[in-house]
């Protein structure tokens, strides 16, 4: 009776480039490579004297955040500077706020000050969704992590420091640990690493961090990390909310980290060259021991710098998408 | 004024009708069918050819808002969208505001119900005051009032032993018990089915637990304590299953199921439509069979559209952060057609599930075309092909992913009480 709905209806324009960019979840494997390929040229970018290029001059881009951020709200601004826009910071409680009215009357204020482009990040899944599906068909939208959906940008940053680390996607057993049910960063990256196809992932946590199905997005699961860590290349641990533990989910600091917690013995099971990965901010002592964090295979630092590059490429791309659509909004006007 | 319906597929599930016939009314009551009662003049006539012709539908659950938030609805408006939608006799649930845990509110409802005229609006009162699962409502006084059953909607009554004093006393004065079974800490916070497309969305899932569990407690608190019980609104098909078991036992409970949980997934929700997010969720392709096998068996006996307008603002929002619930008077008779356009059931089991059945449940005289019954009818053209649009929908909310949606089957005449209370504009009369 109603099929379900192409993500892509929403964030792609009809000749199937970037407009918005909401979730990985099906988009194709040439369009993620073309984003990580841009994310590259400006990684280099960042150790020139002069970290600027004019791809965004004039434009508008509007940092929205309903939810406390600093690492990503600090990467979206010196990326959308970088690109040489003009950018506006807005941190909205939505405590403060009543919900949907709000969401929407924040959006038709920020319409009349014609902003280009709108990043946001909403406790709420779907919020950028719904954000996209009411902006003008100008105004290109990127999420910066809605409620447990998606984080893309935080997911295309993991995938080009793979990539970077090891070259080809097909040969690769990625594990991701910890925090599964509540993360939207471990979604945008099983839909991610499946269509640049790795040849298996890992989902590792006990069963009180596991969403239902979680086998449906491609994944095997593992509740026992000596076994799920096991001869991986790559470890992708996930933040855990310490006020999340000794509730129902957990029952303490301690027996996650003795169980789930990446220490050096634990990584000895995987890969000898595996590498390790954390979205940060890490807890260090709960879902990884410092020796590992601040270890040789450990790729958080290059996580960050990659973080900058992949949100220039991705809001480049999709200004792009965007300024087509305008393009053509005007012929159609005209004609 | 007498009344001659003239030529349409007369369908009378209580009565085993279904022919092609004239049906004559006279001062507001069925009066025969076929030849005209002897000394009986017709002074108006409904040319009702190739149209059905059947008793006026009763829907066992749809809010109309009043008293409480009035830019949701009011009982002026949903009665409008009620008799364009077929119905003539609509149960309310006891979640107003105030709530109806007192004869006051209920005989509000009803005094507002005869102002707006066209049509029955049967308030449930409220099992607990204030709804709150705590104290017993003070029941006979609201069944005297007019209430026509009791249930505390979808909130919690988590202390067992209060909910079997409730039953215990609704048995006593032999009141009907409405179930619509959620348990609240496995719901909370919950917007969808917890499944796959739920898992996929990140968004704080519903487990069927929550209906199946609850069912379970209510069908063993209900055998116990002897009261006359009716599951609402089921969406799980193992709380079919139990129902049905219950049944087999010799347990008289009764079930319905709203259309939508009957003919959509939670699939539909992978757009993060809001119009999607209804309670109890849109459940599986399972589920979805099992309801439809429970119409089938006869476990659920009524389809109700469980109508929940909401203003506009309600629905703009991220899904979790919306109100659930949709609208579904005016398009009850469609949606209920697509089950027998899918040949899931004839079209006279369908218009008893819509009358006979729901009246049976109500312990209602209406529902039938008896001669001497209230002259509640409702006259359909199935053929009809038709959209709701935001300009045409009589209820005050537009919150349907029907809307604008091609539909079959449309409602031409609802009569109440023998008036006319509805006529599609363009129709026959």
């Amino acid at each position: 009776m109603f099929e379900p709905t192409d993500p892509n209806q929403i964030q792609l324009t009809p000749e199937g480039e970037l407009k918005h960019f909401i979730t990985t979840e099906g988009l194709s494997r040439e369009l993620l490579t073309e984003i990580l390929d841009t994310a590259d040229s400006f990684v280099d970018m960042s150790a020139k004297q002069v970290k600027k290029v004019p791809l965004l001059r004039g434009k508008t881009v509007v940092n929205l955040f309903f939810e406390a951020s600093t690492r990503t709200l600090s990467t979206f601004e010196l990326a959308a500077k970088r690109l040489s826009a003009d950018v506006l910071n807005l941190n909205i409680s939505t405590s403060s706020t009543s919900k949907g009215e709000t969401l929407k009357d924040t959006l038709m204020t920020l319409h009349a000050m014609h902003s280009d482009m709108f990043v946001v990040r909403h406790s709420s899944s779907g919020a950028a969704h719904f954000i996209a599906e009411h902006v003008t068909p100008d105004v290109a939208v990127i999420n910066a992590g809605d409620g447990r959906h998606a984080h893309p940008t935080q997911a295309m940053l993991d995938m080009l420091t793979i990539r970077q680390a090891k070259g080809e996607f097909a040969p690769l057993t990625v594990a991701i640990v910890g925090d599964i049910l509540h993360s939207r960063v471990a979604r945008s990256q099983i839909h991610a690493l499946r269509t640049l196809g790795v040849k298996e992932i890992r989902v590792i946590a006990p069963n009180t961090l596991l969403p239902r199905h979680i086998e449906t997005l491609g994944v095997k699961v593992y509740t026992d990390m000596l076994q799920g860590i096991r001869d991986v290349d790559v470890v992708m641990m996930l933040r855990l909310q310490k006020e999340r533990m000794n509730s129902a989910l957990l029952p303490s600091e301690s027996e996650f980290y003795k169980l789930y917690g990446l220490t050096m013995d634990k990584l000895a099971l995987a890969k000898p060259d595996a590498v390790v990965m954390h979205p940060g901010p890490i807890n260090r002592g709960v879902e990884i021991a410092s020796s590992v964090a601040d270890g040789d295979r450990s790729l958080i630092l290059d996580q960050v710098t990659n973080g900058i590059a992949v949100r220039m490429a991705v809001m480049s791309m999709a200004m792009s998408g965007q300024t087509k659509t305008r393009a053509n909004l005007i012929q159609a006007g005209e004609s | 004024m007498n009344m001659l319906i003239q030529g349409g597929r007369v369908i009378d599930p209580a009565n085993q009708i279904d022919q092609v016939t004239d049906l004559y009314i006279v001062d507001g009551k069925v009066a025969a069918l076929g030849s005209a009662p002897e000394g009986v003049e017709a002074g108006q006539t409904i040319d009702a050819t190739g149209q059905v012709v059947c008793p006026g539908f009763i829907d066992l659950s749809a809010h109309a808002r009043e008293p409480g938030p009035s830019q949701k609805g009011s009982i002026k408006t949903e009665a409008a969208a009620a008799v364009a939608g077929g119905v003539t006799t609509m149960i309310t649930p006891p979640t107003t505001s105030p709530v109806v845990d007192t004869s006051a509110v209920a005989e509000l409802i009803r005094d507002r119900c005869e102002e707006a005229g066209k049509m029955r609006i049967l308030p449930m009162g409220a099992l607990t005051k204030g709804l709150e699962g705590e104290q017993l409502a003070p029941m006979a006084a609201l069944a005297s009032s007019g209430c026509i059953a009791f249930s505390n909607s979808r909130l919690p009554i988590a202390n067992s032993l209060i909910l079997m004093r409730c039953l215990e006393y609704a048995a006593t004065h032999d009141l009907l018990v409405v179930f619509q079974a959620q348990d609240e800490s496995l719901a909370r916070g919950g917007c969808m089915h917890d499944d796959s497309t739920c898992t996929r969305l990140g968004l704080n899932g519903i487990p069927e637990s929550a209906e199946t569990i609850e069912v379970a407690r209510c069908l063993l608190l209900t055998e116990q304590t002897g009261v006359r019980a009716h599951f609402g609104q089921l969406s799980c098909e193992r709380s079919v299953r139990m129902i049905h078991e219950a049944r087999e036992r010799g347990l008289p409970v009764t079930a319905d199921v709203a259309i939508h949980n009957l003919l959509l997934t939670d699939e539909c929700v992978t757009g993060f439509n809001n119009d999607f997010h209804v309670l109890p969720p849109l459940r599986s392709q399972l589920d979805r069979a099992g309801l439809i096998q429970g119409v089938l068996s006869g476990t659920i006996q009524a389809i109700c559209s469980d109508h929940q307008p909401h203003e506009r603002a309600a629905k703009e929002a991220p899904f979790a952060d919306t109100e659930p619930g949709m609208i579904g008077l005016e398009t009850l008779l469609p949606l209920s057609l697509l089950l027998v356009e899918q040949n899931i059931l004839e079209l006279p089991q369908l218009v008893e599930k819509l009358t006979s059945a729901p009246a049976e449940i109500m312990r209602l005289e209406g529902g039938k075309l008896s001669p001497g019954s209230a002259a509640d009818i409702t006259i359909f053209d199935p053929a009809m092909a038709w959209e709701l649009t935001p300009e045409s929908c009589h209820s005050r909310g537009k919150n349907t992913p029907f809307m604008n949606y091609p539909l079959k089957g449309r409602v031409t005449h609802t009569l109440f009480n023998g008036e006319l209370v509805y006529q599609l504009e363009g129709g026959n009369a």
